[in-house]
């Protein structure tokens, strides 16, 4: 229970309540090393079994109004994991998490509709975010170009670059104004200039009370866009507070000097 | 205070939560633009890739009807059902309409893992849109039934337009139909290799290329067994209107009334109860 451990806690608005959330995969392999030991048992014995995955081991965390929380962690650490669950879309094997709106996750990869050009999978996303037909064919023309595609928008999109799909979804969340953002790594292939198009769009959501999650290894990113600082290890809460303290921490512990 | 105590009372809501049937119902309605949206994008992206792009929508089951023609019409030689030709093309077309909704309604949420996992919005959508881009696929094939129709039988007749309160049953049957197939692939997902073989025999035991009457006495078990299935009833009754020299049975309306809406709506319900389960990260 790490809920109004202190008094000045009380009065703040809660958004979001992590509570004791658990993730575990269950996972059908043998777990064993291909170039280890011996891999017999022949086709019909394979000896698979259903692995179970511990990604995220008991996280609670507490987030108010009017922040907007950077989630640092080593690769595997299981941000991921939690942040799917906190959109609703892992569901979680113990635990619970609660929020004052259905938060949307912005996350890598997992293009729309690849053989459809960027201009439907814009109308197609649109759609699926509750916008009805006319209000998302006025946005289009606003979308393409925060995305700094108006050239390649009629072209199918299996044929972007990482970095342009990624810029193309982003701009396609950021579209509508999210109470809760999760934003999961979606900016680490864009460049420069998009990133810092689209760190000022996060704080204008953020100053439209709207809460931000951003899930990144780039401590600038981070403690640009970010009032609070959780970094989750191993699947637990390493530590929460000051971006600047908790991503020097980090630092340290990862061996890095650099900043960026 | 418990976390729970404490979120609840400061208005928070559970995340990942199922919502009640009545909400999910009128979530979906208010979204089903999506889902045609994705429907009729999803068939073009589909075609995109072939020279001949859309025409393969009529092509494809014209040769498959033609082949099946070809075939069963050397090896059922005189137990031919009568009038073969509308009597196949009409069993064809219809049967594809169904098993396609069956089949790719198996894959509805397995084979959009990238959407699943990156929007949320009803999931029943999914397969909605897999019924709706098959409906689309059968619009033009009614077309050449329709040529087909005309050039064997010399007549155009008004009792053609009764397909289209059977085509509207189909499509609840065959909504069901998807919706049943897709939560159950997600849970036993070998199941979708044997999807195919299961269509595969509902082709044969449908009565889709012979008529049941003229192979088994009425008395076989055969006979009985295939006239419990509801596809041999859907595709009796649209043949007693398009095809000539078979009678009209209006009591076979019920049987595939209700049959269509006991479907979509187990199907349904099914479907809604493992919503907040799709989208696993595995």
């Amino acid at each position: 229970m790490a809920v109004a451990t202190k008094v000045t806690q009380e009065t703040r608005v809660p958004v979001v309540v992590i509570d004791n959330a658990e993730i575990t995969y269950k996972v059908f392999a043998s777990g064993r090393r291909a170039t280890r030991g011996n891999s017999g048992g022949g086709l019909l014995f394979k000896k698979l079994k259903l692995q179970e995955v511990h990604a995220v081991k008991g996280v609670s965390f507490t987030v108010y109004e009017g922040e907007s929380i950077g989630i640092i962690g080593s690769n595997g650490s299981g941000k991921s994991s939690l942040m799917s669950a906190l959109a609703g879309l892992t569901p979680l094997t113990g635990g619970a998490i609660y929020a004052n709106a259905r938060p949307s996750l912005l996350g890598v990869g997992g293009i729309l509709l690849p053989n459809l050009s960027g201009e439907k999978n814009i109308l197609l996303g649109g759609l699926a975010m509750g916008f009805n037909k006319k209000e998302i064919a006025a946005k289009v023309d606003d979308i393409t170009s925060f995305a700094g595609l108006q050239d390649f928008v009629g072209l199918p999109m299996r044929t972007y670059s990482q970095g342009m799909s990624a810029r193309l979804r982003f701009s396609i969340a950021a579209s509508k104004d999210h109470e809760i953002l999760i934003i999961d790594e979606a900016l680490a292939v864009g460049d420069q200039e998009f990133r810092n198009r689209s760190e000022a769009r996060m704080r204008e959501m953020r100053e439209n009370a709207g809460t931000v999650f951003l899930v990144s290894h780039s401590m600038k990113s981070i403690i640009d866009t970010c009032t609070r600082v959780i970094w989750i290890e191993k699947g637990e809460l390493r530590m929460d507070g000051d971006p600047k303290k908790i991503t020097a921490a980090y630092n340290k512990f990862v061996g890095s000097t650099t900043v960026d | 205070m418990s976390a729970e105590e404490y979120a609840l009372s400061h208005g928070l809501k559970k995340v990942g939560a199922r919502p009640g049937l009545l909400k999910y119902i009128a979530e979906t309605v208010s979204r089903i633009n999506f889902a045609y949206t994705l429907a009729s994008y999803g068939n073009e992206a589909a075609n995109a890739k072939s020279r001949l792009g859309s025409w393969w929508n009529i092509l494809l089951p014209t040769i498959q009807a033609a082949t099946y023609g070809l075939i069963f019409g050397l090896i059922l030689g005189a137990n031919k059902p009568d009038n073969f030709l509308p009597f196949l093309f009409t069993g064809v077309f219809l049967f594809s309409y169904i098993s396609g909704s069956f089949s790719l309604g198996a894959g509805a949420i397995i084979s959009n893992s990238g959407l699943v996992k990156s929007l949320s919005f009803p999931r029943v959508l999914l397969p909605l849109s897999i019924v709706m881009s098959q409906t689309l696929n059968l619009l033009p094939q009614l077309l050449v039934l329709a040529v087909v129709l005309i050039s064997v039988q010399q007549t155009i007749s008004w009792t053609w337009l009764m397909l289209v309160p059977l085509i509207a049953l189909l499509f609840i049957f065959n909504f069901g139909l998807a919706m049943i197939m897709a939560r159950i692939t997600v849970h036993v997902r070998d199941l979708n290799k044997l999807v195919p073989f299961i269509s595969r025999i509902l082709f044969y035991v449908s009565g889709v290329f012979f008529s049941v009457e003229k192979i088994f006495s009425p008395e076989s078990i055969f006979a009985q067994l295939i006239t419990l299935n509801p596809i041999y009833d859907f595709l009796n009754l649209a043949r007693s209107y398009l095809v000539e020299g078979y009678p009209q049975q209006p009591e076979q309306w019920i049987t595939v009334s209700i049959w269509s809406f006991s479907v979509f709506v187990i199907g349904f319900v099914f479907f809604w109860s493992a919503e907040e389960r799709y989208g696993r990260g595995d």
